[in-house]
């Protein structure tokens, strides 16, 4: 299901393009051009398979799968709904709830680097290397910011599992955490932009300067799995951005219609609708950033990252840390 | 069945550990390297420490493995630039790697093993757990080990910063 909405991320990509830029866009293949995915992906996989003779062979296929095995495992620990009782048996749309589920993502997007550094470097061209020491230096940068405002919130829920923090964020939008923290979530959207090397982050792939960045030597498929783990962790990201920040599966009037149906399940299913609505608005966001906002140059990215979001994240989480600190001499009247 | 996963993973670790000492490239001894730390991790969930195994993973393997990377890749070393070792080099190498074997095994053959603060919690490695023994038992300690770490962070800032009069 994940491939399927990355496949018409692409899709939805060329067409928010095109409307930003008053085209019509792909329209050619199928009504709407809705079978240009599928018409690409027949391209992709017919190319010629090209591996340059100095390339390290081994890691040069290595790369593109890591990039893909990654960003597809981050899908396990997401909530994308309340409990669905079918046959009499109770079923949590989740695959693993994990108490660690936060530092789960972490630790598999840290390890996604690698996917771009082994293929930049295995290609053996200066660009490609270029765009991998790009990339992987843009991504541990920007971890350090991301990880520091999710830290803020962790330090609100008490907790690092995704269904406890979803299951907080019932009882209507005032709950939901980007008002309680506007601050981690700006700096959260920003770095989740660097993470996925999308514009105006895409630097490691940026055409002017670097031909094809870290994939300049990769063809057919292989190709085809660096394009396609951008989309899927473009969509993780609006999953993770819209669990922990957005309310997840809650939405307005939650409660007014498990009593008028009394039904937990219809609940569960406009819950997962809503999830995905919300997960739809993100992409969308992200396609809207990428045709808006020009690249940024290196230097600016470095500064950005290490000058401006570092100490913002950390001030924002000093003062959470002060504001948890009086709601529980509160709660405990000392 | 835990105790034929410990097998393995523990031949699969030391298998890798050895292939980082063996292998030509300094690329693929790094990559060694990043599995090893993950049959590593793999031993923390097997002692049901998840945030250890998790944390490991974003430090070692995501953090600083990719610096190392980084280094090797921008040094871009191959087989044409490596330098000349002559016999008498490795034969060197070789006294003086021996030596230190010696003397770790010495160390560790003498050591007392500790009884565990916690043994009987096995649920000692779970994050709630971990955080509350942490921050209140051992706050000192672990208080201290973040000041080294701080210390430590300001000396390599300031070892790394042109000196503004040499330069």
């Amino acid at each position: 299901m994940t491939l399927l909405i990355a496949l018409y991320s692409t899709y939805g990509e060329r067409k928010v393009a095109a409307f930003l830029q008053d085209r019509i866009g792909p329209n050619r293949a199928g009504p709407w051009g809705l079978l240009q995915p599928f018409a690409d992906g027949v391209k992709m996989f017919t190319k010629e398979e090209i591996i340059p003779v100095a390339s390290n062979k081994f890691l040069f296929v290595l790369g593109p799968s890591i990039a893909m095995v990654c960003c597809l495992m981050t899908g396990v620990v997401l909530p994308w709904g309340a409990e669905l009782t079918l046959f009499g048996r109770t079923f949590y749309l989740q695959a693993v709830d994990l108490n660690v589920g936060v530092l789960y993502v972490f630790a598999v997007v840290s390890v996604s680097v690698y996917g771009i550094m082994i293929g930049g470097w295995a290609s053996n061209n200066k660009w490609s290397l270029m765009g991998a020491i790009r990339g992987s230096s843009q991504i541990i940068s920007y971890e350090l910011s991301m990880g520091l405002s999710i830290i803020a919130l962790v330090l609100m829920t008490g907790t690092l599992s995704f269904r406890d923090i979803v299951e907080q964020q019932h009882g209507g939008i005032m709950h939901w955490n980007f008002l309680m923290q506007p601050l981690s979530f700006l700096i959260f959207l920003i770095c989740a932009f660097a993470e996925c090397n999308r514009s105006p982050f895409d630097l490691p792939e940026c055409e002017t300067e670097l031909v094809g960045g870290f994939h300049t030597e990769y063809s057919s498929m292989k190709l085809g799995f660096y394009l396609f783990s951008e989309y899927i962790n473009m969509f993780i990201s609006s999953a993770v951005i819209a669990a922990l920040f957005f309310g997840g599966f809650n939405f307005p009037g939650m409660d007014w219609l498990l009593e008028t149906t009394q039904s937990q399940n219809i609940v569960t299913l406009v819950g997962v609708g809503a999830y995905f609505l919300k997960i739809f608005f993100f992409i969308f966001f992200f396609m809207w950033v990428r045709w808006t906002i020009p690249r940024f140059r290196y230097d600016q990215l470095m500064n950005l990252g290490w000058k401006g979001l570092i100490p913002l994240a950390l001030i924002n989480l000093a003062v959470m840390a002060v504001i948890e600190m009086l709601k529980h001499q509160h709660a405990f009247g000392f | 069945m835990l105790s034929s996963l410990f097998y393995f993973l523990a031949f699969v670790s030391i298998f890798f550990a050895f292939m980082v000492v063996v292998s030509k490239n300094p690329v693929h001894s790094v990559l060694y390297l990043i599995l090893t730390f993950f049959t590593v991790a793999g031993h923390y969930l097997l002692l049901n420490a998840q945030f250890l195994a998790l944390v490991h993973i974003v430090v070692y393997a995501g953090a600083i493995m990719v610096l190392f990377l980084f280094v090797i890749m921008l040094l871009n070393l191959n087989a044409e630039k490596e330098p000349i070792n002559t016999n008498l080099m490795k034969f060197a190498g070789a006294i003086a790697g021996g030596s230190l074997m010696l003397v770790l095994i010495a160390v560790f053959s003498k050591i007392n093993t500790l009884e565990p603060a916690h043994a009987a919690n096995t649920q000692i490695g779970l994050i709630k757990n971990l955080g509350m023994v942490l921050y209140t038992e051992y706050i000192l300690p672990f208080e201290i080990a973040s000041i080294l770490f701080l210390v430590s962070m300001i000396g390599a800032v300031i070892l790394a910063k042109k000196n503004p009069h040499t330069s």
